[in-house]
């Protein structure tokens, strides 16, 4: 039985919590709008006395913020391309029976118990011989699969009827077109979760751009902020303002499509 | 299924195994291969300077007194963090489960927030607040007549301090699976104990929590695997400082290996953890096993 003491328990626990676990963010914000002189001051303004947006402007101007968003967007777009062969991979080990098929799968899961730090220094060696540290292409190319998605989307094609797919084919359909006309589109939720965790995934990439990027060419907006934190560890202000940069464009991203996330996690049959 | 052609699987699997196999597989490998040898940045440039040195990076791991600390520090990081992280999910999910309106909705996506929000943003922004000086934490305990913390300038403290943001980034995705694991008890589980006249804390104790044993093992083994890889906040807040007392097994191999260029030492240091993390997992699995059974 719910009573109105305890509906008002709940959500006056639940008040201070969020508010407890937001603090972080609003004073974030705050202060990135603040002088630096007023961000440092004791007792702390809470409200910017003066609104200013010297530290965004100086962000973009003359710290290079401009290319290491570009970089960031760069990752983004190809580790889209990455989910795709991760759907394609799920589709296969779901849909199609072949030789040495267990196997495979095994070898998949296998590579996510593999720690980054195990694998980040013959990585790093693999491709210092393949001639790609500090390129894009060696910054991009290992993060392509995550054997977690391929695992997940698998899970949820077996649920696909197999008989639509081999009517498909008596109508003479060829497998790609099967694979791009009907499969996606019947996989929505679990793509556009995987999408949203990819573009998270990606935006948010950190050790291994900082350990193959020497050019700061090739920064993306992590490394970005990390340096910005080594070199202007006094300009608090400044620091609030490059990591609201980070921050808020997956804060909104994720306020508009929580919804889906919640659902993909009730249809990828984590229970 | 029927499908003539035997290559078809495989123009779909493919990619993704070509890639899994030359950055997941093949480097476990050269991690095995290279941990056995003098590998460094000269090395890398002329491989005939490299030489075996057989199990000489691990006798001089276990000698090497920064290691050993790393290792402490990693097991507090884990046996604090990780039973907090669960508890307090847990507790959230039971909270936010208990109604379903805009306003609960909104503290969800509240609570998800900083599990999917930058790690360095937020160290950075962390920083700001624990900075002993002008830092908010400090300027509150003063106004309450508290004295100042020293958040990021003791050795045990500094832990207890990253572990507290850990916890706070934590919470999010595993309030998730435990909201998702709530709303799949069946409904008739507590209308049956509700007419036997169980109280609240009977049901939480008999019907909700054994529902979400599943969820609990699932929960443990990926918070377990990732707090044994503790990084990112030692690393952007306190570079392993002060006194080495933030210092983790995974900063100590980055540093060994991309600051002093000590390829196989640091391939060695990442065997060992790799060895914790499948003992952790494997002890999980035992643990989950006998309770089924």
């Amino acid at each position: 039985m719910k009573n109105r003491f305890e509906k008002f328990f709940v959500t006056s626990v639940l008040v201070v919590g969020g508010f407890l676990v937001s603090i972080p963010f609003i004073w974030m914000i705050l202060s990135s709008f603040k002088s630096e002189r007023e961000a440092r001051t004791m007792p702390p303004t809470f409200w910017p006395q003066e609104f200013t947006f010297e530290h965004y402007i100086n962000l973009f101007q003359n710290l290079n913020f401009g290319t290491y968003f570009m970089n960031t967007m760069i990752i983004v777009l190809f580790a889209m391309l990455g989910l795709l062969f991760n759907t394609m991979a799920g589709y296969g080990f779901a849909k199609f029976k072949f030789k040495g098929r267990e196997v495979v799968f095994l070898c998949v899961l296998a590579t996510m118990m593999i720690p980054a730090q195990v694998s980040m220094i013959p990585v790093y060696l693999l491709l210092n011989q393949m001639g790609l540290t500090n390129t894009m292409a060696g910054i991009i190319l290992p993060g392509l699969i995550a054997a977690f998605n391929i695992f997940l989307i698998r899970q949820f094609m077996t649920t696909i009827p197999n008989d639509l797919i081999e009517s498909a084919r008596i109508d003479g359909a060829k497998e790609f077109r099967i694979f791009f006309q009907i499969i996606i589109p019947l996989s929505k939720p679990i793509i556009a979760v995987q999408a949203i965790l990819t573009f998270v995934g990606a935006w948010n990439s950190f050790l291994w751009p900082l350990i193959v990027a020497n050019d700061q060419a090739l920064y993306t907006l992590s490394v970005g902020l990390a340096l910005l934190q080594g070199q202007h560890s006094s300009s608090f202000a400044l620091q609030m303002a490059g990591a609201t940069v980070m921050v808020l464009p997956v804060l909104f991203l994720f306020l508009f499509v929580q919804r889906y996330i919640v659902e993909g996690f009730n249809t990828t049959g984590i229970k | 299924m029927n499908h003539k052609n035997a290559l078809t699987p495989w123009l779909f699997i493919g990619p993704a195994v070509l890639l899994l196999i030359a950055f997941s597989l093949l480097p476990i490998l050269v991690s095995l291969l290279i941990s056995f040898t003098d590998m460094n940045l000269i090395g890398l440039r002329n491989w005939d300077v490299i030489s075996f040195v057989g199990f000489e990076n691990f006798i001089a791991l276990f000698q090497d007194s920064l290691f050993h600390r790393s290792i402490v520090n990693t097991l507090v990081y884990v046996s604090i963090g990780v039973p907090l992280v669960i508890v307090c999910s847990l507790s959230v999910a039971l909270l936010l489960n208990y109604m379903t309106n805009k306003l609960f909705t909104f503290f969800r996506v509240l609570f998800y927030v900083p599990s999917i929000t930058n790690i360095v943003a937020i160290a950075v922004v962390w920083g700001f607040l624990y900075n002993m000086d002008v830092g908010l934490f400090n300027f509150i305990l003063n106004s309450l007549g508290l004295g100042k913390v020293p958040w990021l300038e003791h050795p045990f403290i500094a832990k207890i301090s990253l572990i507290i943001l850990a916890v706070w980034k934590g919470i999010g995705i595993n309030m998730l699976i435990y909201l998702a694991a709530l709303q799949s008890i069946p409904r008739s589980y507590y209308e049956a104990a509700d007419m036997d006249g169980a109280n609240k804390f009977q049901k939480l104790r008999y019907i909700t929590i054994p529902s979400l044993s599943y969820a609990t093992f699932f929960v443990t083994v990926t918070t377990l695997i990732g707090w044994l890889q503790f990084f990112e906040e030692p690393f952007v807040m306190t570079g392993g400082g002060p006194l080495d007392g933030t210092m983790s097994m995974a900063l100590f191999i980055y540093e060994s290996g991309f600051q002093y260029n000590d390829f196989g030492y640091a391939a060695a240091a990442s065997l060992i953890l790799f060895v914790f993390i499948i003992v952790a997992t494997l002890i999980q699995f035992t643990f989950n096993k006998s309770k089924e059974n």
